[in-house]
Parts: C-alpha cells; structure tokens; sequence
C-alpha cells in the first residue's frame, strides 16, 4: 500500500494550550489542534496567538498537526 | 527514526513478502472479465487467513478491505466493492499481510482480457522503471537516486510519475521511515545502508501526474482520468548486494498458463 505523503497547510493560531500545542484555525477554516515542531523547539522560535504559521498533517488523521514555520 | 533490520528480521520479512505474492498469485487465477472486485478480495482473505497470516490492509487507518483493488484511472488504494471487471481493463492489485509479527507488501498490475496497446505498454514500462529502480538501490546510493532513475526512465515516454504517494520503510509496521518517492534528483536523500528494507512502487500515469482523493476518503483517481499502472516490490539493501523480497513468479507462472 502507497504512503501517502504529509500535507501542508498555512493557518492562524488562535489559543495557546500549553505545552508546546495550539489550536489552529486553517485557511480552509478547519480548527484543529497542532503543537510545535522538535526542530522549532530546540531553536526557541516562540509562537503567539495571531502568528500565521505553516502545519503539517498526517492524510490520516486530519484532526492534529505539527506546527513547522512561523511566517514572519 | 530508521530501523535497519538484521538478516534473521530480514528473512521473516522475506518470508511474508513472499506469502503476499502467493496471494497475488491466487488473486491472479479469478481476474478475468465479468467477476466483482470484493469476490477477489474475498479470495484473497481466505488464501492469507488459511496460511496463518492476517491481511494487514485490512482496518489500517479504517481500510475496509483486505486488497487495494484498482481499475484503469484508479491510481491506488481502490476499496473491493461491486464493481466488475470489463474487458481491457487495467486493474493494479495491492496485497499486505502479517505473518510472525513482520509485514510483506508487494503489487501487480493485470490485464483483464485483452487491453489496448498503450495499456499493455504502459504495464511493461511501469514494471522496467521499478527493476531499474532496484538495480540503483545498494548501499552507499541515496533515497534520490532509486526516485531519478525511475522518474527519466518513464519520463521518456511522455508518463508522469505521482507525486502524492510515495513508497516506504517496511518491517515491523506497514509504513516506515523512509519515505522513497518515485522522482528525485541523484544523490539527494538518506543514504542506503545494510539492513535497510524498503518498499519502491512507482505509480505511473498516462497523462497527467495529478491526482485526486474521492469522497471515500481512500480511492486515489488521475485528475485526467486516464489509466495509471502500479507495481511494488519489497527490498532489502545489504552488504554489496540488494536482494528482492517479493516475488511476482509465481504470479507469472499463472499468467502465462493463462495464455
């Protein structure tokens, strides 16, 4: 069976769940819950509500993600 | 995280690999036009289950069947249902199972009757980019040399290659680390070591590379809605060598009484 490969999305951060997870609201308008790349977290790159930032998503499950760029 | 494997959990993935073929085999024996693809699905979950091994398709991320049966522009991940076989129709059958706690996942491409001549080509240039794949994949190549060597040979013929689904790590789960997409550039990507097993399935389409997922949320169609052909192998790279792990023998020796 293929693997379908992740999918990347942009969206708004919304409300800060402590930690490292934030809901996300995703252009599409789907709310869902993602929380902070390993990578980010060892570079101490800080997300606020508001920050528009770019997710990854498994195609199986569409409800989580992980946060890996926090456009400027 | 990738898991290299030692030659004892490489030869249990070998002998399931093998058991998937045998499955294909048996599969191979019913495909002809007129028969449902869920009787084959059926076929084939009896065959895994009588040799003591369990579909591992079925239930992974809520697939409800045991094959992923595919017809003409279905890319992959087809669902078994109600559909019959037409002649000259292009169906790629996708098999896993799970014997010994290891998985083997391997698929074939089949011709129902007889097809047009640009689906017969299609097939056979499918199954040459994915042994032209294996041939690249040894130790001390990368993940982007087996994906451009796949991706100039098809290219040649006017095919795309998909972009949206990729071949994987195999072992202990049905997906692993690495990801081995089928289009790359030479020398980029993880580095291929001893003990690593990898699935290669170069999905190919006649027309255009684009794809789309239908509402099941499993089906993967061609956006042109032309036909697309897929085959798989499960490969082991290993000190100076690279071994195949599935076989399509048998699922040939069938073809060919067929004829």
């Amino acid at each position: 069976m293929a693997k379908q490969i992740s999918i990347e999305q942009d969206g708004t951060v919304t409300e800060s769940l402590g930690n490292a997870m934030f809901r996300v609201e995703l252009e599409n308008g789907h709310i869902i819950t993602a929380h902070i790349s390993g990578k980010m977290r060892m570079h101490y790159i800080k997300i606020l509500p508001g920050d528009k930032v770019k997710l990854e998503m498994s195609p199986y499950d569409l409800s989580k993600g992980r946060i890996i760029f926090r456009y400027k | 995280m990738i898991y290299y494997k030692t030659n004892e959990e490489i030869e249990l993935i070998r002998l399931s690999s093998l058991l998937v073929g045998k499955t294909l085999a048996e599969t191979a024996r019913s495909i002809k036009p007129g028969v449902t693809t869920a009787e084959l699905d059926r076929i084939a979950e009896t065959f895994i289950r009588d040799h003591g091994a369990i579909p591992a398709f079925k239930g992974y991320g809520g697939f409800p069947g045991t094959l992923c049966i595919s017809v003409n522009d279905v890319v992959v991940h087809g669902i078994p249902g109600n559909q019959v076989l037409q002649d000259g129709d292009l169906v790629s059958v996708d098999c896993g199972v799970i014997l010994n706690g290891f998985y083997g996942d391997s698929a074939y491409s089949f011709a129902v009757g007889t097809v047009s001549e640009e689906k017969r080509l299609l097939m056979q240039r499918t199954k040459e980019s994915l042994y032209r794949g294996i041939e690249v994949a040894k130790a001390g190549k990368r993940i982007g040399d087996i994906g451009y060597e796949i991706q100039t040979y098809v290219e040649q013929y006017g095919y795309s290659v998909v972009r949206d689904l990729v071949g994987h790590g195999l072992g202990r789960h049905l997906h692993e680390k690495p990801e081995v997409p089928n289009y790359g550039k030479r020398g980029v990507g993880t580095m291929l070591q001893a003990g690593l097993v990898i699935c290669i399935e170069p999905m190919i389409n006649l027309g255009r590379r684009q794809v789309i997922q239908e509402r099941d949320g499993w089906t993967i169609r061609t956006a042109d809605r032309l036909p697309s052909a897929h085959y798989e192998h499960a490969i082991a790279i290993m000190e100076g060598k690279t071994e195949i792990l599935s076989s399509f023998d048998e699922i040939e020796k069938v073809l060919e009484s067929q004829q």
